[in-house]
C-alpha cells in the first residue's frame, strides 16, 4: 500500500503568503512527507465537524458557540453586510435551548447539526422571520412556512441566523442588485462579493455563520462562492426541494450550499437534498450519506485520483476570461494531474450558445414568476393606493421592484408575447436541448468536466453596473450547467492580484446528474492536498 | 322537453361597478326537488317555454329568409374532487370567505403546485365519454394575465397539448322542438384551475378578494361550430351537464357555477363557408336563458345583416340580460388578448399508460347516449325515452323496475303517469319516495294477473309512494283482493237488480245505459274489488236474460 498523503503543513496565519513568494503547485510525489500528527485535519478543517465535537464533549456549550460566531457577526458586518436580517436573539435562545436539551436529555437528543449556525438567503422562505427575496416588495413580509431546505436543517439542530442578502429575487451577479443594501467581499470592501447568493457567500467567508444556504439559477451560488474563496455547491436541478424558494426561473433554480469545507458542504447537502411531497420536480433518486463518502486526508493514496478523467472545458479558458483566472485553474488541473488523473482539453461546441439561451429562459419565466407580486395587500407585499386596477398594480410594482428586476420582467414578456414566441422561447429550448446533449456526450467520455466558476474574480462595487450586458457575460462560465440540470462543485484553488492580499478564484467541477457524492470527493481531495494557499479573508487576520 | 329548459332558472343579479361589470348570482338553496317536479310537467304552459318556442319559432322563420347562425360553445365543470388541483385545501361552494385557502392556493412565495390525480381521471372518464382522443402526454401550461382574483399572475392550464380531443357529443332534441338526433363535435377537454372570486362593497368603494375557488379543478370543453340554433346550444349543455353527473365529475350545478357557458355565436348567409364576426355572450345561468340568449342575438345579427349594417356586427363579449331578454355589449375586443402561454415548469408532464386508461374505460357506468338508444330498442317513444334517460335517478329507478321482470311500456307509464304526478305535488325526487322499483313492478305484475284492478292498483301506489310496504301487505291489510268468483259476483248482481227496481224497469223499457248505473252499484257492493270484466259480463247476461 503506498504511503498516505500528507498535507505539507497547515498554515496558521490567515494570510495568504505574499504572491511573490507563493509557489507554484509541485507534483505532490515531490512533496517532503514529515508531516506533524496535528495536521491531519487538512487544509479546510471542518467547522461543523469541530462544533459537534466540541458540544458532545462538553469542552463548549452550544451558547458558547453561538456567542463567538455572533461577535464574529458584530464586528465585520458593519463592513460586510452580508445579512438583511439578524436573528440574534433567536439563535440565542436556540442555543440555549440546545444546551438544556443536551444537559437534561443527553447528546443523543440532539441533531447533527446541533449548534451549527446557518445563513439563508433571503429568497428562502424562513416561518415568522422576514422573507424579502431582496425586493422591497416585500418587505415586511412574513411567511407561515419554511422552505424545506430550511425546514430540513433546522429538524437536524441547526439554527438560522439571519437572512443574507441578495440581488433583487436573485437577479444579478453582484449582489448590488438588492433592495436594501450593498454587501461587500470579506477579501476586499470595495468589491463585490458576487451574485446573486453574495449575502450567503460572504457571510460563510467572514466566519459570520458555519455555513450558508443559497440559490443558483444561472450561477447564483458558484459564482460569488468563487468571489469569496469559499466552497459552493450548487446540487442537481430536482436534488433539493425548491419549495420555499421564490421563484425566479423554476426550470432552472436550485437551491444550494456554502460552506468553508467540503465537508461542511457535503454534510449540509445530505441533510436538505431529497425527494418533498411538495415539489413535484425534486427528485426521489437516492441522497447518501456524502460526508462519510470522503475518504480523509490521512486515508489517501499516493495517487487517489488514478483512473479518473478530467475533461478541462476548452471554450472557458478563452478570450474574454482573464488571465490570472486561466493560469489558476491550469495550475488545478496540474494538480488534479498530480493526484493521478487524467486531465484532457475537450470543447463544448454548443457552449457559447448557451448565454443567450440562458437569458431568454431565465427572464421568460421570471416575468411570469413575478407575477404575483402585484400588490394585491390581501396576500403580501406593498401596495400603492390607486384609483383604478392599472393604476394599482402598475404604481405597486413600480414602487416595489427595482430596476434590474423591471428590466428583466419586460424582456421575459417580450420573449413570451404571440409573435415572438417561437424566435425566442422554443429556439432558446433548442438550444437548451443541444447543450444538454454536448454535456451528455462530453461526461460519456469523462468523469468529471472542469472551467473556471468565473471569468474574472471579484471586481469593483460600480463597475458593472451600468453595464448589464458585460454582467450578463460574467455568467458565461455557470449557465450552461443550469441549462442542463448538471451538478456542480466550486472550491477555491488560487489567487489572481487584487486586493491587498490578492482575490481568490474557483475551479468548478461539473459532474453527471446525481454526482454529488463524486464532486464531493473529488473536491475533498483537491482542497485537502491543495498546498500554499489559505481562504481565509483577510478581515479576519486583522482583528 | 322543455323540462331541461326549466331547470335552473333564476334571475342573475348585474352589479356595475367602475372598474367594469361583475357577474353574480342570488346564492338560492334552491332544491333539486322543484327541478324535476317541473320537469314531470313538461306540458304545462309556461311562460319561459312558451317564449323559447316563440324565439324558437323566430329562429327557423329567420333561417329561412336566407341566413344561418353558427354556434359554438366553452364550458367550464367545476369537478367534485375532495381537494384543489394542486394543494389539499377542501372546497365547498358557500364557505365563509378565504376560509379554504392556504399559502399554495394564495400563491405565497415559493409555494409550489402538486397536481391532484383525481383531476386527471375525471378529465379522462369525460374525454372518453365524449368519444375523444386521450393524449397519452400532456402538459400544463401557464396563461398569464392580472386580475385580483388570480393570485399567481398566471393560471395553470394546458395550452397546445390538451389531455382529451377530437371527440363528439351525441343527444336527441326534444319531441316538442322537433326532436331529431344531433351529434356536436368536441374539439377539445382541458384540465386547468379556477380563479377566486370579488365581492363588491355596496358603495363600489372597494372590493374584496375570496380566494375560496381558487385552484378548485376545472375541465374546459371546447365545442366545434356545429350548433344552429339556440336549444340545440341548450341541449348541448343539459346533455353535458348529464354526462358529469352521470360520470360523477361534478355536481353540474349551474346556479353555484359548477357548470358555466360561455357561447360564441355569428351569423352567415346560407351557402357562404366564411364564419361571420362572432360575437361571445356570458352570463347565462341556465339552459333556458341560454336557448334565449342565443335565439336573441341570432335575431339582433340577422336584423343588421338584413339592413345593410353587418358591419356593426363587432368582435365582443356581451352579456345576457334576463330582466329585459336582451344581450348587451361588456366589453369590445382589442385586438386578441396575448395570455404568454408558456409550459408550466413546476409540474412534470402528465403521462398516461394504456392500463390506467382501460381501467377508467371499464369502470364507466352507461351514459345517457346508449341509455337512450336501448329504451328506444324496447319500443318506447322517444318522449318516453327522454324522460326516462335523462335524468340519472329516474333511469335507475326504471331499470330496477325492468329488473324485477316489470313490462317496459307499463313501468315507463307508471313512472311518467302517477309517480311524476306525486313527485310534482310533494316536490320529492324519485330517490326520496319510499316505492321500490321491486314493489313497482310487483303492482303491474298484481294488475296484469288479475289480483288487483288497475283502480285499486293507483290507490296501493299512492300508499306505497307515502309510507311504504309492500304489494302484498297492503292488498291483504285493505282486503282489496279482487273478486273474481262468477257466483259471488251473480249473487251480487242479483241483489243489485232486486234491489233497483224502477231502474230494471227502466231499463227494460229501452233505457240500456243504465247498465253502467246496475255495475257501479255492484262494483260499489264489491268495494270495488269485483273483477270488472266478469262483472259486466254477468250482468249483461242477467240484463239479457230479464227483459
Amino acid at each position: 500500500m503506498p504511503p498516505p498523503l500528507q498535507a505539507q503543513r497547515l498554515l496558521l496565519s490567515h494570510r495568504r503568503l505574499p504572491s511573490s513568494h507563493r509557489r507554484r503547485f509541485t507534483a505532490v510525489s515531490s512533496l517532503p512527507s514529515a508531516p506533524a500528527k496535528t495536521v491531519a485535519a487538512g487544509q479546510a478543517p471542518s467547522s461543523i465537524l469541530s462544533i459537534r465535537e466540541s458540544l458532545l464533549s462538553g469542552e463548549r456549550t452550544a451558547a458558547e458557540i453561538t456567542a463567538d460566531y455572533l461577535s464574529r457577526l458584530r464586528r465585520t458586518e458593519p463592513s460586510v453586510r452580508s445579512f438583511i436580517h439578524v436573528a440574534d436573539a433567536a439563535a440565542e435562545r436556540e442555543a440555549e435551548e440546545l444546551d438544556r436539551r443536551i444537559a437534561t436529555e443527553g447528546q443523543d437528543a440532539v441533531g447533527p447539526l446541533a449548534g451549527v449556525l446557518v445563513g439563508v438567503k433571503d429568497n428562502l422562505c424562513t416561518a415568522n422571520m422576514p422573507s424579502t427575496g431582496g425586493s422591497r416588495i416585500l418587505d415586511g413580509y412574513r411567511p407561515a412556512y419554511d422552505a424545506t431546505a430550511v425546514r430540513r436543517l433546522r429538524e437536524a439542530g441547526a439554527i438560522v441566523v439571519g437572512k443574507t442578502n441578495l440581488d433583487e429575487f436573485g437577479m444579478g451577479s453582484t449582489t448590488e442588485g438588492s433592495g436594501f443594501q450593498v454587501t461587500t467581499n470579506p477579501w476586499d470592501d470595495s468589491r463585490v462579493p458576487g451574485g446573486s447568493s453574495g449575502g450567503s457567500a460572504s457571510a460563510v467567508s467572514a466566519r459570520q455563520c458555519v455555513v450558508s444556504l443559497g440559490s443558483d439559477t444561472g450561477g447564483s451560488v458558484r459564482q460569488p462562492a468563487s468571489f469569496c474563496g469559499v466552497v459552493g455547491l450548487k446540487p442537481t436541478y430536482g436534488r433539493v426541494s425548491r419549495f420555499g424558494l421564490m421563484a425566479y426561473a423554476s426550470s432552472l433554480d436550485v437551491v444550494g450550499c456554502f460552506g468553508s469545507s467540503v465537508v461542511d458542504t457535503a454534510t449540509i447537502l445530505s441533510v436538505i437534498a431529497g425527494h418533498d411531497k411538495m415539489d413535484s420536480t425534486s427528485s426521489s433518486h437516492d441522497v447518501s450519506d456524502y460526508k462519510s463518502e470522503l475518504v480523509p486526508l490521512d486515508l489517501l493514496e499516493s495517487k487517489p485520483l488514478n483512473g479518473m478523467r478530467i475533461g478541462i472545458i476548452q471554450e472557458t479558458l478563452g478570450e474574454g476570461v482573464e488571465t490570472g483566472v486561466i493560469s489558476s485553474i491550469k495550475d488545478a488541473a496540474s494538480h488534479l494531474e498530480q493526484l493521478g488523473s487524467v486531465v484532457e482539453e475537450v470543447s463544448l461546441p454548443s457552449f457559447s450558445l448557451g448565454l443567450p439561451a440562458y437569458y431568454i429562459l431565465a427572464l421568460s419565466e421570471a416575468s411570469s414568476n413575478l407575477s404575483r407580486y402585484d400588490g394585491i395587500v390581501y396576500r403580501y407585499g406593498r401596495q400603492v393606493s390607486a384609483s383604478d386596477l392599472n393604476e394599482l398594480y402598475g404604481g405597486s410594482r413600480a414602487n416595489g421592484l427595482g430596476h434590474e428586476v423591471k428590466m428583466r420582467i419586460l424582456m421575459g414578456t417580450y420573449a413570451l408575447s404571440a409573435g415572438y414566441y417561437d424566435a425566442y422561447y422554443k429556439r432558446a429550448q433548442q438550444v437548451r436541448t443541444l447543450v444538454k446533449e454536448s454535456f451528455k456526450e462530453a461526461l460519456e467520455r469523462y468523469d468529471i468536466l472542469v472551467s473556471p466558476a468565473a471569468p474574472s474574480a471579484a471586481y469593483k462595487i460600480g463597475e458593472k453596473i451600468n453595464d448589464p450586458l458585460a454582467m450578463y457575460a460574467g455568467d458565461i462560465m455557470t449557465v450552461n450547467v443550469n441549462l442542463a440540470g448538471l451538478p456542480a462543485l466550486v472550491v477555491p484553488c488560487g489567487f489572481v492580484e487584487g486586493g491587498s492580499t490578492g482575490l481568490p478564484v474557483g475551479l468548478q467541477m461539473i459532474g453527471s446528474p446525481f454526482s454529488e457524492g463524486n464532486l464531493l470527493r473529488l473536491g475533498h481531495i483537491f482542497e485537502q492536498t491543495l498546498q500554499n494557499y489559505s481562504f481565509v479573508p483577510p478581515l479576519l487576520a486583522e482583528s | 322537453m322543455a323540462l331541461t329548459l326549466l331547470r335552473g332558472m333564476r334571475t342573475p343579479i348585474v352589479a356595475r361597478r367602475d372598474a367594469g361589470l361583475f357577474f353574480t348570482t342570488l346564492q338560492t338553496p334552491l332544491s333539486r326537488f322543484t327541478t324535476r317536479a317541473e320537469s314531470a310537467h313538461a306540458t304545462e304552459p309556461k311562460a319561459a317555454p312558451k317564449s323559447i318556442q316563440l324565439a324558437t319559432k323566430e329562429a327557423a322563420e329567420q333561417k329561412t329568409q336566407g341566413f344561418e347562425a353558427v354556434i359554438g360553445i366553452e364550458t367550464h365543470v367545476q369537478l367534485s374532487t375532495v381537494t384543489k388541483a394542486f394543494c389539499s385545501c377542501p372546497y365547498s361552494y358557500g364557505s365563509q370567505p378565504n376560509s379554504t385557502v392556504c399559502p399554495t392556493c394564495m400563491g405565497h412565495p415559493g409555494t409550489l403546485p402538486v397536481l391532484n390525480t383525481k383531476v386527471v381521471e375525471c378529465a379522462v372518464k369525460l374525454g372518453l365519454a365524449l368519444n375523444c382522443e386521450i393524449t397519452m402526454t400532456s402538459k400544463f401550461d401557464r396563461k398569464q394575465y392580472f386580475y385580483p382574483d388570480l393570485p399567481k399572475g398566471y393560471q395553470i392550464s394546458q395550452f397546445d397539448i390538451p389531455i382529451a380531443k377530437e371527440g363528439y357529443l351525441d343527444l336527441d332534441l326534444p319531441v316538442e322542438f322537433g326532436g331529431g338526433h344531433r351529434r356536436f363535435g368536441v374539439t377539445r377537454v382541458h384540465m386547468e384551475e379556477d380563479a377566486g372570486k370579488l365581492l363588491h362593497s355596496e358603495s363600489g368603494s372597494y372590493s374584496q378578494v375570496d380566494l375560496n375557488r381558487a385552484g378548485v379543478p376545472l375541465l374546459e370543453i371546447v365545442s366545434e361550430p356545429d350548433m344552429r340554433t339556440g336549444i340545440e346550444a341548450a341541449e348541448y349543455g343539459a346533455e353535458l351537464q348529464r354526462l358529469v353527473r352521470y360520470l360523477g365529475v361534478s355536481n353540474g350545478n349551474m346556479q353555484e357555477g359548477s357548470l358555466r357557458c360561455d357561447v360564441n355565436v355569428s351569423v352567415r348567409p346560407i351557402g357562404q363557408s366564411k364564419f361571420g364576426t362572432k360575437v361571445e355572450i356570458k352570463n347565462m345561468n341556465s339552459f333556458s336563458a341560454i336557448s334565449r340568449a342565443i335565439d336573441y342575438e341570432i335575431s339582433r345579427q340577422i336584423l343588421l345583416h338584413k339592413e345593410g349594417q353587418a358591419d356593426q356586427i363587432v368582435q365582443e363579449t356581451r352579456l345576457w340580460d334576463e330582466s329585459s331578454q336582451k344581450t348587451f355589449t361588456m366589453r369590445k375586443k382589442e385586438g386578441l388578448a396575448d395570455y404568454r402561454y408558456f409550459p408550466e415548469p413546476d409540474l412534470p408532464e402528465v403521462v398516461l399508460t394504456s392500463e390506467y386508461i382501460d381501467e377508467i374505460q371499464k369502470s364507466m357506468p352507461e351514459l345517457p347516449e346508449a341509455k337512450r338508444r336501448r329504451y328506444e330498442n324496447m319500443g318506447l317513444s322517444m318522449q318516453d325515452v327522454l324522460f326516462l334517460a335523462n335524468d340519472d335517478n329516474v333511469a335507475r329507478f326504471f331499470d330496477s323496475t325492468l329488473e324485477h321482470g316489470a313490462d317496459a311500456k307499463l313501468a315507463a307509464n307508471w313512472i311518467m303517469g302517477d309517480i311524476a304526478a306525486y313527485l310534482k305535488n310533494e316536490k320529492l325526487s324519485i330517490d326520496e319516495i319510499k316505492l321500490t322499483p321491486l314493489e313497482l313492478s310487483e303492482l303491474i305484475a298484481s294488475i296484469k294477473n288479475g289480483t288487483i284492478s288497475g283502480k285499486i292498483g293507483k290507490e296501493i301506489l299512492i300508499e306505497l309512494i307515502a309510507k311504504g310496504g309492500t304489494v302484498k301487505s297492503v292488498i291483504e291489510e285493505k282486503d282489496l283482493v279482487q273478486i273474481a268468483d262468477p257466483a259471488a259476483i251473480e249473487a251480487m248482481v242479483d241483489q243489485v237488480l232486486a234491489d233497483n227496481p224502477k231502474q230494471l224497469e227502466q231499463y227494460r223499457s229501452g233505457k240500456t245505459k243504465l247498465q253502467g248505473f246496475f255495475a257501479g252499484q255492484v262494483m260499489k257492493a264489491s268495494k270495488g274489488k269485483a273483477n270488472p270484466v266478469l262483472l259486466n259480463k254477468i250482468l249483461g247476461e242477467k240484463l239479457k236474460a230479464n227483459s
